[in-house]
């Protein structure tokens, strides 16, 4: 066949032809620039003001940013040195830095102490967040954290946070005796243990109150970013095992402990987050016996950790939902009892698939810490809302601080909802 | 031969409430309903004490007495005579327009952002994206002070109107956007008028009759109805009419500048627009997500089924993906709506008065009374969104999959 068409064709091609290259509009910046800019006239038209858009903004933007003035010491001085050139006044940010941190109060001679419990902070967070490049022993140290932040913090004698320490692990070695008998008896014994190491260690510390001693600094002395930084990492560390009891508490057979569980959720997630910051202002002190003066940080803390407990107890409650009920049979399956099965087949699945859920409130909760300012605590937003704004030096520089309140929020919370989209993906196996 | 007898009946023993898993779960809730009690009335005790030595007693008669405050933005009469009752009804009017504006701003920005942010063009969707992150990752908060203060810093002052060189104008000559509020014309509703709104409303039904119709003749004879032109025709065309006819018994009240700031028409003060507006760009960006989840979730089999039946590009929107992916979306949509109620209760930071600011502020600093002012305050929070996940239950079980 093919001699006879070799005869029949006049010319056959034997090679292949080079390949050409594609026109210029359908390769390289133009084609992705038509496809992504210019596909159709409606997304030229938008394209078009998107780009108009972003040029306003940057135009008026770059000029205040880039000629800033940056060591003046009062707004006044400031427009004296722009002289009426566009240009913020960043002075504020250098020379008020310490108070936007640290609030007005602290004593400034301390400022390493807050700064040195953030740093460790992070020590202290490795294990738990990447525990899969951390090795195991730092979470001794993560248990010792919350003690050693303490009495950075707040300070005093190093033997008030040791006796605090001292009574937990009391607790824990009363507990693991006395476990295999009881395991109601044995969580009884080790609250007693603990009261009763509390107790002794309370006259201990009373009597000597000047050992390994930091100057002491009052609750109401903090403030800046540092306020918002406490409130947040204690109140959520505080609400995830209260939350996980809750949401255990919901789904609990028993109606008693599940109707207790059921109004005490519902009823904190009616209610907006400043009604109970009132009610740790103004009420609490009701309900306190006579004479107790609890600091309102405390307060707050308290009235912060059941707001978000509630909300972590019902993203908790969706992951358990969502587990099959296979699992649950299985464990009943193995002979393991209910606390067994909840703590090693049931929760390590739920609070998995609860992950974004609950970086979700965390997220939410950190930002909430802002509301403090209502009740006039000095958080960052209080400092530049009161003492920064009012000041007669600092009065009518808007821009620059609200700026950098920004720039303090979002990494953090940005941060944080990147971190949990890692770790979803690391942990996820496809099956549940 | 084997007998068979019943078991031997165990006596109770004591050590069963703790041991046996058939009575351990009543000892258990026996003990936390002793804990409860005992807290209740650990609490309720040092409230009495403590009330006892403050010489108060837990009582509404506040309520009836004259506030002696005023309310800049109110929705009713209300002067500084009135009660304290109705300071808080006013504030609760107040509370309830946020909420209600602020749902239907969110959404609407949210339903443009979240479908944007699924656009082919690039340099749209990645704005987008900051948008949605920048505003999800700052608390509300500092949005609501940043807001507030750039309507303050950025729109004239009424005395920029006057004069013959006046720096600001209004727009159409009825709006007027100043730093102290929004003004726009207020509709004066005459004789007869009652005769328009009658026959706007008639019309309404009317449009609606005609939809049912047009879709009862398409499903029972296949026979298409056009609906959109007749439906805009029946909502003007009447209304028109009837207006015309009835002798114009609506007028437009304009604002005008008189003195040092604008008289007459409506009043919206800069601390409500700011709060609804701040409120709900933060809310959209939230919204925005859930609307992109939503659509994201229907899977592109759906999309191209429709298409293999032969329906065009906007019956498969409207018939197919819609549907389905408003079952995706309502729920968290309203969860949304709840939080921005709740959050339109930081009112109090721009100074709109809403019930936060007349109960829990002022009416609460003026009376001391902390306890049933906060009380009150919590109880319509309370009510307000278990209504709304009332209405949300509601609807979940209207859309759930009805599957076998």
């Amino acid at each position: 066949m093919s001699d006879t068409h070799a005869q029949t064709v006049a010319f056959v091609r034997d090679t292949m032809l080079p390949e050409q290259a594609p026109p210029t509009s359908e390769a390289g910046a133009v084609k992705w620039v038509r496809a992504n800019l210019f596909p159709d006239w409606f997304n030229a038209i938008l394209t078009v003001v998107a780009l108009f858009l972003i040029y306003k903004i940057l135009a008026g933007f770059l000029p205040w940013f880039l000629g800033g003035v940056w060591t003046t010491s009062s707004l006044a001085e400031c427009r004296e040195v722009l002289d009426g050139a566009a240009g913020g006044c960043f002075s504020v940010l250098t020379e008020r830095w310490n108070q936007l941190l640290f609030g007005f109060k602290y004593p400034p001679d301390q400022y390493w102490r807050p700064t040195l419990a953030f740093v460790l902070l992070f020590v202290a967070a490795a294990p738990l967040l990447f525990a899969m490049y951390v090795p195991k022993k730092v979470l001794f140290f993560t248990a010792l954290y919350p003690f050693l932040a303490f009495w950075l913090i707040w300070g005093g004698t190093i033997l008030t946070p040791i006796v605090a320490l001292v009574g937990f692990i009391a607790a824990y070695a009363v507990f693991k005796k006395v476990e295999a008998q009881s395991f109601a008896g044995a969580l009884g014994a080790a609250v007693v243990a603990a009261f009763v190491v509390w107790f002794i260690g309370g006259f201990l510390s009373g009597a000597m109150s000047g050992l390994l001693a930091l100057e002491p600094v009052p609750s109401r002395d903090m403030g800046g970013f540092m306020l918002n930084f406490i409130l947040g990492t204690v109140c959520v560390s505080l609400s995830l095992p209260i939350g996980i009891l809750l949401a255990l508490g919901r789904q609990s057979h028993m109606p008693i402990i599940k109707w207790i569980c059921v109004v005490f959720i519902e009823f904190i997630r009616g209610v907006p987050l400043i009604t109970l910051l009132f009610v740790a202002n103004v009420v609490l002190a009701y309900f306190l016996p006579p004479g107790s003066n609890f600091d309102l940080i405390l307060r707050v803390i308290i009235m912060i950790t059941m707001f978000s407990s509630a909300y972590i107890a019902e993203v908790i409650r969706g992951g358990l939902a969502a587990l099959p009920k296979g699992q649950y049979e299985a464990a009943d399956s193995l002979g393991l009892d209910y606390a067994q099965s909840m703590r090693l087949i049931i929760m390590p699945q739920a609070l998995k698939i609860s992950i974004p859920g609950i970086v979700n409130v965390a997220v939410g909760l950190f930002k909430d810490t802002t509301l403090v300012s209502v009740i006039s605590m000095f958080d960052l937003v209080g400092m530049i809302r009161g003492p920064i704004l009012a000041s007669t030096e600092w009065n009518g520089v808007y821009w620059e601080l609200w700026g950098f309140a920004i720039l303090m929020f979002f990494p953090v919370c940005y941060g944080i909802s990147q971190y949990s989209q890692w770790l979803e993906r690391k942990l996820a196996t496809d099956h549940r | 031969m084997s007998t068979l007898t019943d078991p031997p009946v165990e006596s109770f023993r004591l050590s069963q409430l703790i041991n046996d898993t058939r009575y351990r779960s009543y000892t258990f809730q026996f003990i936390a309903l002793l804990c409860l009690i005992a807290l209740m009335s650990y609490l309720g005790l040092n409230l009495v004490r403590n009330l006892a030595a403050a010489g108060l007693n837990i009582s509404y008669d506040f309520l009836g007495k004259p506030a002696g405050y005023d309310i800049n933005q109110r929705l009713i009469e209300y002067d500084s005579q009135s009660t304290h009752m109705r300071a808080a009804v006013v504030g609760v009017l107040n509370t309830l327009l946020v909420a209600v504006l602020g749902c239907v701003m969110a959404t609407v920005i949210g339903v443009i952002v979240g479908v944007l942010r699924l656009s082919k063009n690039w340099l749209i969707s990645k704005l987008m994206a900051i948008y949605v992150e920048i505003f999800r990752n700052v608390p509300v908060l500092i949005w609501i002070l940043i807001v507030m203060q750039v309507f303050v810093a950025i729109l004239p002052q009424p005395r920029d109107f006057r004069g013959d060189n006046a720096t600001a104008s209004m727009v159409l000559d009825s709006f007027a956007f100043t730093g102290r509020g929004f003004y726009s014309p207020k509709p004066i509703f005459g004789d007869g008028s009652a005769i328009v709104i009658a026959a706007f409303v008639l019309s309404i039904i009317g449009i609606f009759l005609y939809r049912a119709h047009a879709r009862k003749m398409l499903f029972q004879k296949g026979q298409m109805l056009p609906t959109f032109w007749p439906s805009i025709a029946m909502f003007l065309v009447p209304t028109i009419l009837v207006f015309f006819l009835a002798g114009q018994p609506i007028t437009l009240e304009y604002p005008e500048l008189k003195g040092f700031n604008f008289q007459g028409g409506i009043f919206a003060r800069n601390s409500l627009i700011a709060l609804t507006f701040a409120l709900s760009i933060y809310t959209a960006a939230f919204i925005a997500e859930n609307v992109r989840a939503g659509i994201l979730a229907i899977s592109k089999g759906q999309t191209e089924a429709a298409a293999s039946l032969g329906l065009r590009p906007n019956r498969i929107m409207n018939l197919v993906i819609l549907p389905q992916a408003l079952r995706v979306i309502i729920p968290p949509l309203i969860s949304q709506y709840l939080n921005l109620t709740k959050n339109s209760s930081l009112a109090i930071a721009v100074g709109y008065m809403d019930l936060t600011g007349t109960l829990g502020g002022i009416t609460l600093n003026q009376t001391g009374r902390a306890i049933e002012c906060v009380l009150l305050l919590m109880l319509f929070y309370l009510t307000i969104s278990l209504a709304i996940s009332g209405i949300m239950n509601v609807y979940n079980n209207a859309v759930k999959l009805k599957e076998r």
